[in-house]
C-alpha cells in the first residue's frame, strides 16, 4: 500500500494586494483589493514506502504548500489526501508524531538552549521512551558528527551546524517519513555534502521515505531515484530523472579542446553551443549520428587536446521545461 | 515529565534569565509605586467622606499591585508574534501538540516568570520600607495565594487571546494597546476598584479584569474575607473557561486560513 497518497489537491490563497506609495497605502484603508493565487492547482501523486523523492520546480511553484500539507499544517480546499492512512490536517496530532519536517530556512530548534537541552526537550514531546531516545540520539550524534555541537546555544551554531542538529532533532522519535524543504539551502560545499550523504543513508540503511524539495539539482542527481517537477501549481513530470531527460530533449553534449584557440568548428550533425577560447561545446542528436563516429571526424579535421561526451546538465532541462511551463 | 510541563519548564528558566530587564522593570515599578502613594496622600488629606478603604490599606494595594505587575497581560508571547511573522509557526503546527494548550502553556510561562523575578525584591523593599502590611491572619494569606493562582490562569487566557489574534493581524499592536488600555483601568491598577463609584461596581464586578489584581489583592488584605474565596475563584475560573472556549474557535478558524510567511 501506498504510503502517501494525493488526489486533485487544490490550495488557493487570498492575498490582500497594497498599492505602491503613500496615495496606494491610503486607499488601501478604505478598500483593499485582494488577489487570489492558486498555489495548488490539482496535485496527484503516490508514494511508496522507501522511496526518496526529489519535489522540484521554481520559486512560487507550490512546492512548499504541497509540503505544509502533507505536514498537516495547511488545509487544502479541495482534493484527497492520506498519509500513512491518515488525513493529516484532520488528524494532525495522530499523524505529526509519525513524520519528522525540517524546513531549511527555519529551525525546530530553541535558539536560546543548549542544543542538547532542546532534544531533551523534542523527547517529552514526542513522549519517545528512555532507552529507544537514548539509542536514536546517540546514533544521530555519531551520524552527524554533533558532539562538539551538543553544548552550544542554537543562535551560536553556523549554519551548517545548525543544519545537522536540525536534521537530528526531526528524526528523534524515529519516523518512518521524513520531509525536507530546502535542507541544503545556503549551505557550503562541506556542509551540502554532509546533509546529502546522511539523507541517502538513512534512505538505504533505515528505508525511512523522504520527500526532498530543492533548487540544488546536485541534491536531486546525488539522491533521488524519482523526481516530480512542479509548476504553477500543477505537475509537468513524474518519473526517473533519465525520464526527465528523455521527456525534454535526447541530446548529449560533446566538448572539446582543441589546440589552435581560434580554429572554427561546424559539422554536420552538431551545433556549437558555446565556444571559450579553446573550449567547444557541441549539442548532438544521437538518434541521428552515433558518438563515435561524431568523435572520429572531428578528430580527423581538427587537433584535438581532449573530448568528452556528457548528458547535458538537469539544470538546462529544467530551465527548458519551466520554459515551456511559463510560455 | 508531560510534554506541556516540559515546555512550560523550559520557557520559564529561559525567561528568569533576563536578569537587567527584571532590574530597570523592578526600579520603574518602584518609582510609579512611589508616585502612586504620593497622589494617595494628597487625596486621603484632603477628602472630607469616609472612604471605602483606609490609606494604609491602600498603601498595601499599591505595592502589591507595584510587585505583582508583570502578571498583567498587556503584551503577546515575543516567541509567538517572532514566529508568525517569520513563518517559523510551522514548527508548532508540526508538533503532536494541542496548539491552544501550547500557546496558553507559554502565556502562563510568560505571565510567572517575570513576575516572581520582580515580586520578591518589591515585597522585600516596601515590605521594610515603604509600610506595605503583612497579610492580617494566615487564612488570608492562603487564600491570597489561591487567588494569585487564579489571576495567573485568567491573565494567560487573556494573554493568550492577543497571541492569537496574531494570526490575523501579524504586528498585534493594535489588540496590545486595547488590552493594555482596559486591564489598567478596570483591574484596579490606577484606582483600587473599591475607590470607584457605587453605579459602576456591578460592571467591575461582571468584567474579568478585576480577578487579575483588585481581588487577590484585597484578598491578601482581608478586606475580601477569606472566607469568600470561592467566589473569587469561580469568577476567575468562569472566565478564565469562557475565554478558553472563546479561544479554541478563533484558533481552529485562524489555522485553517493560515497563510504561513515567508513560503
Amino acid at each position: 500500500m501506498s504510503q502517501i497518497v494525493v488526489e486533485n489537491l487544490v490550495k488557493t490563497f487570498r492575498v490582500a494586494e497594497r498599492q505602491a506609495g503613500t496615495w496606494g497605502a491610503v486607499r488601501g484603508l478604505v478598500h483593499r483589493r485582494y488577489r487570489t493565487v492558486h498555489a495548488l492547482n490539482g496535485i496527484s501523486f503516490a508514494l511508496e514506502a522507501g522511496e526518496l523523492v526529489g519535489y522540484i520546480g521554481p520559486n512560487g511553484a507550490g512546492k512548499s504548500t504541497t509540503v505544509k500539507t502533507l505536514a498537516g499544517i495547511l488545509v487544502p480546499d479541495s482534493g484527497r489526501c492520506e498519509v500513512l492512512g491518515r488525513v493529516p490536517w484532520r488528524e494532525r496530532l495522530a499523524h505529526v508524531r509519525h513524520i519528522g519536517v525540517v524546513f531549511g530556512q527555519r529551525t525546530q530548534l530553541w535558539w536560546d538552549l543548549p542544543v542538547i537541552e532542546s532534544f531533551d526537550l523534542l523527547r517529552d514531546i514526542y513522549r519517545v521512551p528512555k532507552a529507544d531516545y537514548a539509542r536514536t540520539r546517540e546514533e544521530l550524534i555519531a551520524l552527524l558528527n554533533l558532539q562538539p555541537l551538543l553544548d552550544v546555544p542554537v543562535r551560536q551554531l553556523s549554519l551548517g551546524q545548525r543544519m545537522r542538529c536540525d536534521l537530528a532533532a526531526s528524526l528523534l522519535h524515529a519516523p518512518p517519513l521524513l520531509f525536507l524543504d530546502e535542507p541544503t539551502i545556503g549551505l557550503d560545499a562541506v556542509s551540502k555534502l554532509a546533509v546529502r550523504d546522511f539523507v541517502k543513508r538513512l534512505n538505504r540503511e533505515r528505508g525511512v521515505t523522504v520527500i526532498l524539495t530543492t533548487h540544488d539539482m546536485d541534491d536531486i542527481e546525488a539522491l533521488c531515484t524519482r523526481v516530480i517537477l512542479i509548476g504553477q501549481g500543477q505537475i509537468l513530470s513524474d518519473g526517473t530523472l533519465e525520464d526527465l531527460r528523455g521527456r525534454v530533449t535526447r541530446e548529449r553534449w560533446l566538448i572539446v579542446d582543441l589546440v589552435d584557440a581560434d580554429e572554427p568548428v561546424c559539422d554536420p550533425d552538431a551545433d556549437v553551443l558555446r565556444r571559450e577560447d579553446h573550449r567547444v561545446t557541441l549539442r548532438f542528436d544521437p538518434a541521428c549520428v552515433s558518438s563515435a563516429a561524431l568523435i572520429s571526424r572531428i578528430t580527423a579535421r581538427h587537433a584535438v587536446r581532449d573530448l568528452f561526451v556528457q548528458n547535458p546538465p538537469i539544470e538546462e532541462i529544467i530551465a527548458r521545461l519551466y520554459g515551456d511551463s511559463y510560455a | 515529565m508531560s510534554a506541556y510541563m516540559a515546555i512550560l519548564s523550559a520557557r520559564f528558566r529561559m525567561l528568569l534569565q533576563y536578569r537587567a530587564a527584571a532590574f530597570a522593570g523592578f526600579a520603574t515599578q518602584l518609582f510609579w509605586g512611589l508616585i502612586r502613594v504620593m497622589i494617595f496622600e494628597a487625596f486621603y488629606r484632603s477628602t472630607t467622606q469616609p472612604q471605602p478603604m483606609q490609606f494604609s490599606q491602600v498603601v498595601t494595594y499599591v505595592w502589591l499591585s507595584q510587585a505583582l505587575l508583570g502578571m498583567i497581560p498587556w503584551n503577546v508571547d515575543s516567541e509567538v508574534r517572532g514566529m508568525i511573522r517569520t513563518g517559523t509557526v510551522v514548527y508548532e503546527l508540526a508538533r503532536p501538540l494541542d496548539l491552544y494548550a501550547l500557546w496558553y502553556t507559554r502565556a502562563i510561562a510568560q505571565r510567572s516568570a517575570p513576575t516572581v523575578l520582580r515580586a520578591i525584591p518589591m515585597f522585600i523593599v516596601a515590605g521594610l520600607l515603604l509600610g506595605m502590611q503583612p497579610p492580617p491572619s494566615p487564612a488570608s494569606a492562603a487564600a491570597w495565594v489561591v487567588a494569585t493562582v487564579g489571576a495567573l490562569l485568567l491573565s494567560a487566557a487573556l494573554t493568550t487571546l492577543m497571541t492569537l489574534s496574531l494570526l490575523w493581524t501579524i504586528s498585534g499592536e493594535g489588540i496590545v494597546r486595547l488590552m493594555a488600555a482596559l486591564v489598567t483601568i478596570f483591574s484596579g491598577l490606577v484606582l483600587p476598584l473599591p475607590l470607584f463609584p457605587n453605579w459602576a461596581q456591578p460592571v467591575l464586578n461582571f468584567l474579568p479584569f478585576r480577578g487579575i489584581i483588585d481581588a487577590p489583592l484585597r484578598v491578601y488584605m482581608g478586606h475580601i474575607p477569606p472566607a469568600q474565596i470561592g467566589a473569587v475563584l469561580a469568577h476567575q475560573i468562569g472566565w478564565t473557561l469562557a475565554l478558553a472556549l472563546l479561544e479554541r474557535a478563533l484558533l481552529a478558524r485562524g489555522t485553517r486560513r493560515l497563510v504561513v510567511q515567508g513560503g
